[in-house]
């Protein structure tokens, strides 16, 4: 094993890794694809029930997130260029403002989602079974989307936590910043989905 | 499916539902998705485009740890919780998602399992777009790397849906969001939809590196250049991509249009085009070569010997008038196994027995070799054949009990299953010997023309030296 070691080189291939991260957000869109997929089975079953549960959500929660996502998405796209430009200080700090915006939306979301269950809104609770059944199903989208989009801002967050450290010990740098692109990419994928989820659930009432 | 001869009681019902449940479960999930992909494509694939390794080890490693913290999980549920899960591999709502056993957990094994899947196949497929050696063109490839190439779409592109599908199945239990249980407002058929939208690729993720591995054996063994070449390469794309529109032919009798039905079972009939182009091209290969009946070779043999029955059994099943008939029959049972374990099944036992001196150095006894495979196949085939049988005749899949007229062929069966049995265990007491204590295998035991050959056995770490080799011309140049 040793003497193998000794003269591996590490080869460097930039359009692999790109490559990769696109086949990785290919499967995610895939994923989203199956609930958009039942999301429109039920929604033509019962477009009725979906109008009025549809109504029932707050658009001005919905649209402040989505501005916030839409801004993250530029500062984290800045922070390429800054990282290109070799201004380490500007790249950092853009990359903070993204993580931060995060945590705004999921703060958002926090309340949003409180406010539901305070109204006794959650699943399995007696109001929520009492409902009509698309009704019911919308919620039931709802929850399941808006929470698996969720988790994917965690995972984009922890993500982008790795490159901000990578950053600040330079080994994202001005020739290399191939993680950073993939880091933003996925960022991109979050927030995009995050603009079909938003008229579909919050703007269809 | 060895325990139930007679049809008295040996276990309960309940338990039989969960024996055939884990045998499903784990058969599908762990041996035959991953087996020849993950084993072969991973020691093999690599040396065969020329690349010291996959180009991202460590997401490889990644998917290593998630099979085996998947296993673990599918092997825990069934032991604690609730009980073996009982509702069939195939996790059909709503009973999966209001019966009593361990569900959530076989669920979760298989979609972490899933997870694991999906990032084999991304590796895979950027590693043959960016890995392949100076000279290797895609038309140079040997057509196992394009049968992996295939599977690693089918496994990117489909194996999401089964994830999302399985996540809601999880929600349903947990949380009682209502997706596909009636009572909460869901419908089951669109359960099946999405289940078979993967599942049905998933066979292909099954056999199609079964016949890559298929298509470097006959020119070796036949010292002839592969006939078709581009045909057998360009089927294996096309299978990838018409097998993912053919899933509605599960379901012909669970309530669908009959325009979706005739339009399915058309796509069927097509999907079993590409596969006869591969059985044409490797008849025609065999034409006038000098062929050695080595191991590897007989197994080919009784791979396309079943994998024939199987493939065309499976037309009787597309059709929609004959399915009707035999739907959840028996015959459905012999036809599947026909393809999975009669062709993917021995593909993988000859794959094994083909890179077996490359991967440990030492080589097994042949004549001992070839008469386990004739003892398998035996016992393969007393097992499922009679199953056709009693299938047409009306004996449903997954029952407990049966009428007398059944019982002739189930005997057969269980006695095949036995025969089967010691064949199998003869086999892998001899590898494991010859593994050891073998004589020691020359770097091209026998006579290929691919790379893996070209090296010594076993591979060197990194596969070649300093410098990687440059291909000049196209694979399968015998003389």
């Amino acid at each position: 094993m040793e003497q193998h070691t000794a003269h591996h080189v590490e080869v460097r291939d930039d359009e692999g890794d790109r490559m990769g991260m696109w086949l990785f957000i290919f499967t995610e869109i895939l994923l989203f694809s199956g609930l958009f997929l039942v999301y429109a089975v039920y929604r033509s079953q019962y477009p009725q029930d979906f109008h009025i549960a549809g109504y029932q959500l707050n658009v001005l929660i919905g649209t402040i997130n989505t501005v916030i996502l839409l801004v993250s998405s530029a500062t984290i796209a800045m922070s390429i260029t800054a990282v290109q430009l070799g201004n380490k200080k500007l790249a950092l700090a853009l990359i903070g403002t993204t993580i931060l915006l995060a945590l705004v939306f999921l703060v958002n979301k926090y309340f949003e989602w409180g406010h539901k269950i305070h109204e006794g809104l959650y699943p399995g609770s007696p109001i929520f079974l009492s409902l009509h059944r698309g009704q019911l199903l919308f919620f039931g989208l709802y929850y399941f989307m808006t929470g698996l989009h969720a988790l994917h801002i965690i995972i984009g967050m922890i993500f982008l936590t790795v490159v901000f450290v990578k950053v600040s010990k330079a080994s994202v740098n001005k020739t290399d910043f191939v993680l950073l692109e993939n880091g933003a990419l996925y960022w991109h994928l979050v927030d995009l989905i995050w603009i079909f989820l938003f008229p579909l659930l919050y703007l269809i009432a | 499916m060895e325990l139930m001869r007679p049809g008295a009681d040996f276990i309960s019902a309940q338990t039989y539902n969960g024996i055939f449940t884990v045998h499903g479960i784990i058969m599908i999930f762990l041996v035959v998705i991953p087996g020849i992909t993950a084993v072969f494509g991973n020691i093999i694939m690599p040396i065969q485009i020329g690349a010291r390794d996959v180009v991202f080890p460590k997401l490889n490693l990644l998917s290593f740890y998630l099979y085996v913290v998947g296993a673990i999980t599918a092997l825990l549920s069934q032991f604690i919780y609730g009980g073996t899960p009982d509702t069939g591999w195939t996790f059909y709502a709503p009973y999966s998602t209001s019966t009593h056993t361990n569900v959530v957990m076989a669920v979760t094994a298989a979609t972490i399992l899933g997870f694991s899947s999906i990032l084999t196949g991304l590796n895979f497929i950027v590693t043959i777009h960016r890995l392949r050696t100076k000279g290797m063109t895609w038309f140079r490839m040997p057509l196992f790397p394009w049968a992996v190439y295939s599977t690693a779409w089918i496994q990117v592109l489909a194996t999401p849906i089964i994830g999302i599908t399985l996540l809601m199945v999880i929600a349903e239990r947990v949380f009682q969001i209502g997706f596909f249980d009636p009572k909460l407002g869901g419908d089951p058929v669109l359960y099946q939809h999405l289940f078979w939208i993967y599942s049905h690729p998933a066979v292909y993720i099954m056999i199609l590196p079964a016949m890559g591995v298929i298509t470097e054996i006959i020119p070796t063994f036949c010292q002839r250049k592969v006939f078709g070449y581009k045909a057998i390469a360009m089927s294996s794309v096309a299978i990838a991509g018409v097998g993912y529109f053919v899933w509605g032919h599960h379901m012909y009798t669970s309530g669908m249009s009959e325009n979706a039905q005739w339009i399915f079972s058309l796509l069927t009939f097509l999907v079993a085009v590409p596969s006869a182009i591969k059985m044409f091209n490797w008849i025609a290969t065999m034409y006038k070569g000098s062929i050695k009946l080595d191991p590897p070779f007989v197994y080919t043999l009784l791979f396309m010997f079943n994998f024939m029955i199987g493939g065309l059994t499976g037309l009787i099943l597309g059709s929609l008038a004959t399915n009707v008939q035999v739907h959840a029959t028996a015959f459905v049972v012999a036809h599947f196994h026909y393809i999975i374990f009669g062709g993917m099944g021995f593909a993988f036992f000859a794959a094994i027995h083909y890179w077996f001196p490359k991967m440990y150095g030492r080589m097994y006894n042949l004549k001992y070799a070839n008469t386990y495979a004739i003892i398998q196949f035996v016992g393969f085939t007393l097992l499922y054949f009679p199953q056709f049988i009693i299938g047409f005749q009306g004996m449903p899949r997954r029952y407990f009990d049966y009428l007398p007229k059944f019982q002739m062929g189930q005997i057969v069966s269980g006695i095949g299953a036995i025969v089967f049995g010691v064949g199998f265990y003869m086999m892998i007491v001899h590898l494991i010997r010859s593994a050891r204590k073998g004589a020691i295998a020359e770097a091209n035991p026998w006579g290929g023309t691919t790379l893996e050959w070209m090296i010594p056995s076993p591979p060197p770490v990194e596969n070649f030296g300093e410098q990687l080799p440059v291909i000049t011309e196209e694979p399968y140049n015998y003389k």
